[in-house]
């Protein structure tokens, strides 16, 4: 295939690698090294695509990310369709599928053109100004229109199946952009020994030097200048091309993207696609460079204008001539390079048509030597052509100059976007007439478009002594000048992107916009994907010359991250399918069981048998517990240690109860409110001892109120002498409730007298062989047993118990019985305004000032018409009512209780349905109610709405079952029966892998410290472990270690048994207070060893893990992912992550996905060596 | 995301603390009056500018300390320890 605009030789290009491609369905080729751009180019198609507004023909303006016209779609199969990729920026490999957009039926015949003779008809702001009445077609008529009209690319309707991959990465040096003066900047601290990343957007690194085969660097051609230069910081700088620096967030935390695999052309690939680096650097140097301005001239937008310095990047790095007859138009000597260049390659220049008089640089000189025409003092006013241009005529109204493309240079605009993003003072240069960063960039960046002094600057960058280099081949050139504001003309085209011509900034001026953020808004100039790259500064001077203030008082829009579009795979990274939540399973496994949600767990709704409805199964469940025996897993609820002397007396500030008066094995329903006096969350305060509870908490309120405790503890009561301590997976929890509960468990529990057990104590002692706490608490009404023990032990408790014909029950059965006695559920009769008082919780107020207490004598806490749970019947005892249904007032019935009438026809709410249930006890439905007045409209007839109107309810106390008789009858034999036997766990199947080893150690003894520094010194002594009082730093001896994890609370990590661990560490404290508290079963441990240990890690953990910053020994806790962990480095290699039972699976998982691209070949990448 | 600096263990990301409100509130008597209540439950300081706050390092040494925050750069001036045994 022919390929008309190629060069015979030369380019950066791998001419023995032919490339086929397709562009809107016709057959094309390429080379190896080609851009979509420079291969179309190459091959004489230069309409690539339709305006966004007037849907003129457009072609290829720029050779980079700058490019606002060349938008395609690119189809990488089912999925995998990316669409407004910049055709400069795509790479081309065999097989690639390109489409144009925002055409129909096809490019070269697009009805959407007529917008273009409507131009008149569509000013700034047309769709605010025409499409105001009425307000309704807006959402139904004018949006859905205007969007399927004014749109560029199509997204895909499909899941993503690409794989994208997080990484946290740290460094003292990041430099942005990998051009002479990047480079030259990364040498320059690659001597110092500093950790540097240097990224840069394109596939290859080297930037303008790519261009300049006849320039000269201490000798070597440019481009093999870069090359060595490569050489010399490969393996000392991590160097990242192909990444764009997207986003500058607080704290110098930048954002890259890497593309890995697009370029590759491989459907179906399971390599990784994109990388999100998340860098915190030291420090950034910005050698990101200038982009050239395009001219606003009259019809400046044909397909065959572009910018001088893309022509030579065309001509030098892909052997592509962007044309035959080439007109140059510009205000600045940086283009007689290309008219010089492009001449030397066998282009004929028509003419420059230079707007400035003339000059006698160098460059200027070589082009007049060489005979090409200068047209002095003259700009281009206006073109001709329609899917190429095929004129240029010029200022002097007279010459007309036939041409198939125009170069055009404006000058050049430091690119300082991410500078902007940093809050960086940008300093205006009336010199250039553009806007320079004050500090941290260099080159082009920083207005030095000198060669050799942005290599010594560069090398200078970081205070080290400047090196020079020898630059040759570069043609002397007069600084450019300023931009100047042009006439207003409808067809000169400021923002190419979004088509805004310099006669819409008229408009909006003449409108009274001053302000350039207004004026953005306003025209839409400067936004789109392109985000005004070639725009910004021309908007800005043609604003500045309408309003006459000048650049520099009219000031530059805030630029906002990204710099170039970002994916949402990017971003989202593998935190999707099972890594977007921790999903936290209980230490039951419950097959058969219908789950649910609760909080962050998975629990057991209901056990349907075979073929039974989930309402058949709730109502067997029921009725086990009422009329036999019934088990559910209880272990979801969170646990709270609470110890030290002051601990009956904290708790009686958290609690609404008093507890010191709570003797030891005593338990207490308990009630906590918010300072504000509402209710927050409610569970069981037992005391073990005299300094030592054991607290209950929601399943859901458990991570909030250790929260809200240490609050109080750490701020309000510090004087208190009281720690806590979470315990929720210390321990497993089997509620058995029903008559015939003590009969089962005494079958199994010989060392506790079941029959003599008072309602609401706590005893210790065996189930079979395994050491439990067994509550004897309910919430149901009936017997109730809480049977807590070891995790490991609770799957054999359960199939034992099973067994014995105990029926499991699930969460709705819970919450039937609950709602039949009257309990409320958090959550459910709570929203964070009802008091105690409210839900006939008054009774438990016996502190004498617990958080809230106050605020309970507030007015409005103390008013009759609150609303107050009461129970509801419906008057048809079939009707199950919706829950959150609202509670009325026949408008006829006169009703006192209730605020001021409304006076109205209508129904009045009184309040809401909180829960609703098919009782199968009383085989009915029934509901508890929040209602105004409630208690006194017991035994009144009111109405709750349902879906065919008003259903009638009698409103009742909120009990619906009669006390039954708590009175266990344990079996008259009490034997131990044996348990089943501990089932072994499977062990995980592990890939081996050199790189990155992970395992699941096996169990062992952990202590959870907390003590002063006088019971700290003297457990440490007894252990023969001192416990460390540097923060996050451990000491470990042969056998034990200790962690620090908080000023006054330690890990100990030993062999032996936890008894007998803390029996020493108890006796070696004496009469300091402390809290030792048995965690062994709370957490598993997972080792990571290798030499890319670190790398896995920052994969999901945002610490810095370089040997310097987390040293052999320091240990913290962190977060991996969504999951909370402690890390603990044991040797420069080796990491222990200690993390919660139920978070095993996905922390496992987490590492797992970073560990896949050393595992598997497939999804190797090159990263890190 | 931000780096804030713990008082204990130095300079971490964002996601490992928890806003805990204005700082240097006073939990006014049980015998306080109403108006003095209803200020402390929900009456704040909103500066445009240095904010004294609380944060806790939750996902770490489990500290609540104080910390000085301009409302406006998001830059922390400060942190500090407060008491504690």
């Amino acid at each position: 295939m022919m390929q008309p605009f190629r060069t015979a030789e030369g380019g950066r290009i791998d001419r023995s690698h032919r490339v086929r491609f397709s562009f809107d369905g016709q057959a094309y080729s390429g080379y190896a090294g080609d851009t979509l751009a420079s291969a179309l180019l190459a091959n004489d198609v230069c309409l690539i695509g339709r305006s966004f507004k007037y849907h003129r023909p457009r072609g290829i303006m720029s050779a980079g990310s700058e490019e606002p016209n060349a938008l395609v779609t690119i189809d990488r199969g089912a999925g995998r369709i990316a669409p407004n990729l910049r055709a400069t920026s795509v790479e081309l490999y065999d097989g690639l599928k390109a489409c144009s957009q925002n055409r129909f039926p096809s490019l070269r015949f697009d009805i959407g053109a007529l917008a273009g003779l409507a131009a008149p008809l569509l000013p700034p702001g047309f769709i605010y100004k025409s499409f105001m009445w009425p307000p309704s077609f807006w959402k139904r008529l004018y949006e859905p229109a205007i969007r399927r009209t004014a749109g560029l690319g199509r997204t895909p309707a499909e899941a993503d199946p690409d794989r994208y991959l997080n990484q946290y990465a740290h460094c003292d040096i990041l430099i942005i952009g990998g051009g002479a003066a990047g480079l030259a900047a990364a040498l320059g601290a690659s001597a110092t020994g500093a950790r540097v990343i240097l990224c840069d957007e394109q596939a290859e690194l080297g930037g303008g030097l790519l261009d300049e085969p006849n320039v000269t660097i201490d000798g070597w051609p440019a481009p093999d200048w870069v090359r060595e230069a490569i050489g010399t910081l490969n393996g000392s700088v991590t160097l990242l091309p192909r990444t764009t620096a997207f986003g500058w967030y607080p704290n110098t935390m930048i954002g890259l993207t890497e593309r890995l695999t697009d370029h590759l052309g491989e459907p179906g690939s399971q390599r990784p696609r994109e990388r999100l680096w998340q860098v915190r650097a030291e420090r950034v140097v910005l050698a990101t460079g200038a982009i050239e301005r395009p001219l606003v001239f009259p019809g400046n937008d044909r397909p065959g204008i572009m910018l001088a310095g893309a022509a030579r990047t065309y001509l030098h790095r892909y052997g592509v001539k962007v044309g035959k007859r080439v007109v140059v138009a510009t205000a600045g000597d940086s283009a007689y390079r290309a008219a010089t260049d492009l001449h030397m390659a066998g282009v004929a220049i028509a003419g420059i048509v230079d707007r400035r008089p003339a000059g006698d640089s160098e460059a200027i000189q070589s082009a007049r030597a060489l005979g090409i025409p200068i047209h002095n003092g003259m700009t281009i006013s206006s073109t001709e052509g329609r899917n190429r241009v095929h004129s240029a005529k010029l200022s002097n109204g007279t010459d007309i100059i036939p041409c198939d493309t125009i170069l055009m240079s404006g000058g050049w605009t430091p690119s300082v976007h991410l500078f902007s993003q940093s809050r960086g003072a940008l300093v205006f240069d009336a010199a250039s007439g553009t806007y320079l960063p004050s500090q941290d960039a260099v080159g082009a960046c920083a207005g030095v478009f000198d060669l050799s002094t942005s290599l010594r600057d560069g090398t200078a960058a970081f205070g080290g002594e400047p090196r020079s280099f020898a630059v040759l081949g570069v043609p002397a050139m007069a600084p450019s000048e300023p931009p100047v504001a042009t006439v207003p003309h409808r067809g000169a085209f400021v923002d190419f992107q979004n088509d805004v011509t310099t006669k819409d900034l008229a408009i909006a001026a003449d409108e009274g916009f001053v302000s350039i953020e207004h004026v953005k808004r306003y025209t839409t100039a400067g936004m789109a994907t392109d985000q005004g790259k070639t725009s910004n500064l021309n908007a800005l001077t043609a604003i500045a010359g309408l309003t006459g203030q000048g650049i520099e008082h009219t000031g530059l829009t805030t630029f906002r991250p990204p710099y170039t579009p970002v994916t949402f795979g990017a971003l989202a990274g593998p935190v999707r399918g099972d890594l977007f939540a921790p999903i936290r399973l209980p230490p039951i496994a419950t097959p058969g069981a219908v789950q649910e949600d609760a909080g962050t767990w998975k629990r057991a709704r209901c056990f349907p048998n075979a073929k039974e409805t989930i309402a058949a199964a709730v109502a067997r469940e029921c009725l086990a517990v009422r009329n036999d025996a019934g088990m559910l897993d209880a272990s979801t609820l969170g646990k709270i240690a609470v110890e030290g002397p002051d601990a009956a007396a904290f708790l009686s500030r958290i609690y609404t109860d008093d507890f010191t008066k709570l003797e030891p094995g005593q338990c207490r329903y308990a009630v906590m409110l918010g300072e504000d006096g509402f209710i927050r969350d409610d569970g069981i305060v037992a005391r073990l001892a005299p300094d030592r509870f054991h607290v209950t908490t929601t399943t859901g309120g458990a991570a909030y109120v250790l929260h809200h405790m240490e609050d109080y503890r750490q701020t309000e009561f510090f004087a208190m002498r009281v720690w806590l301590t979470s315990v929720t997976e210390q321990w497993a929890v089997i509620a058995i409730q029903g008559p015939r509960a003590a009969e089962v468990l005494a079958l199994f529990i010989p060392d506790i007298d079941l029959g003599t057990m008072p309602h609401m104590a706590v005893r210790a002692g065996h189930i079979g062989d395994v050491p439990i706490q067994l509550f004897r608490v309910s919430f149901t009404g009936e017997t109730g047993f809480e049977i807590n023990l070891p995790p490991d032990h609770a799957q054999r408790v359960w199939d034992t118990l099973r067994q014995r014909d105990v029926t499991p029950f699930g969460t709705d059965a819970m919450h039937v019985l609950c709602a039949e006695k009257g309990h409320i559920v958090i959550g459910q009769e709570t929203d964070g305004t009802v008091t105690p008082d409210d839900v006939g919780l008054g009774w438990t107020i016996r502190g004498t000032d617990c958080i809230g207490k106050r605020s309970l004598s507030l007015p409005d806490l103390k008013r009759h018409d609150r609303k107050q749970l009461v129970g509801l019947l419906p008057a048809d005892p079939a009707v199950v009512l919706e829950e959150g249904a609202q509670v009325t007032v026949a408008p006829s019935a006169r009703d006192g209780l209730s605020g001021p009438s409304v006076g109205a026809r209508n129904a009045q709410s009184v309040g809401h349905v909180t829960s609703s249930h098919c009782s199968p006890t009383l085989n009915r439905g029934f509901a508890l109610a929040l209602l105004a007045a409630g208690r006194s409209r017991i035994g009144t007839q009111l109405s709750v709405a349902g879906p065919d109107g008003g259903i009638p309810v009698t409103v009742t106390a909120p009990v619906f079952l009669e006390k039954t008789a708590d009175r266990p009858k344990p079996s008259p034999r009490r034997t131990q029966e044996p348990l089943l036997p501990l089932a072994d766990q499977p062990a995980p199947v592990v890939r081996p892998c050199d790189s990155v080893q992970l395992a699941t150690l096996a169990p062992i003894t952990r202590l959870s410290i907390r003590a002063g520094p006088a019971a700290g010194t003297a457990i440490g002594l007894a252990l023969g472990v001192l416990l460390p009082t540097v923060p996050c730093r451990s000491v470990m001896t042969p056998n034990r270690a200790a962690l620090w994890l908080g000023p006054d609370e330690w890990l100990i990590v030993a062999p032996e048994s936890a008894s007998e661990l803390a029996a020493l560490a108890r006796k070696a404290v004496g009469d300091h207070p402390a809290s030792i508290i048995d965690v062994s079963h709370r957490s598993q441990t997972l080792e990571i060893a290798g030499p890319c240990a670190a790398w896995c890690l920052n994969a999901f953990c945002a610490l810095d893990l370089d040997l310097t910053a987390f040293p052999v020994g320091m240990c913290t806790r962190t977060l991996l992912g969504a999951a909370e962990i402690v890390l603990w480095r044991i040797v420069a290699e080796v990491f222990h992550v200690d993390v919660a039972r139920s978070l095993m699976p996905y922390v496992r998982a987490c590492l797992e996905e970073a560990r896949l691209e050393f595992v598997d070949v497939e999804v190797v990448s090159s990263r890190p060596k | 995301m931000l780096l804030i600096p713990c008082p204990w263990c130095g300079p971490r990301p964002e996601n490992e603390f928890r806003y805990g409100g204005q700082a240097n509130l006073t939990r006014p008597a049980a015998s306080a009056d109403d108006a003095a209540r209803g200020a402390y439950l929900y009456l704040r300081d909103n500066p445009r500018g240095r904010h004294q706050e609380r944060w806790r390092h939750r996902h770490g040494c489990g500290r609540f300390f104080n910390c000085v925050r301009d409302t406006v750069t998001d830059r922390i001036a400060s942190t500090s320890k407060i008491g504690s045994l």
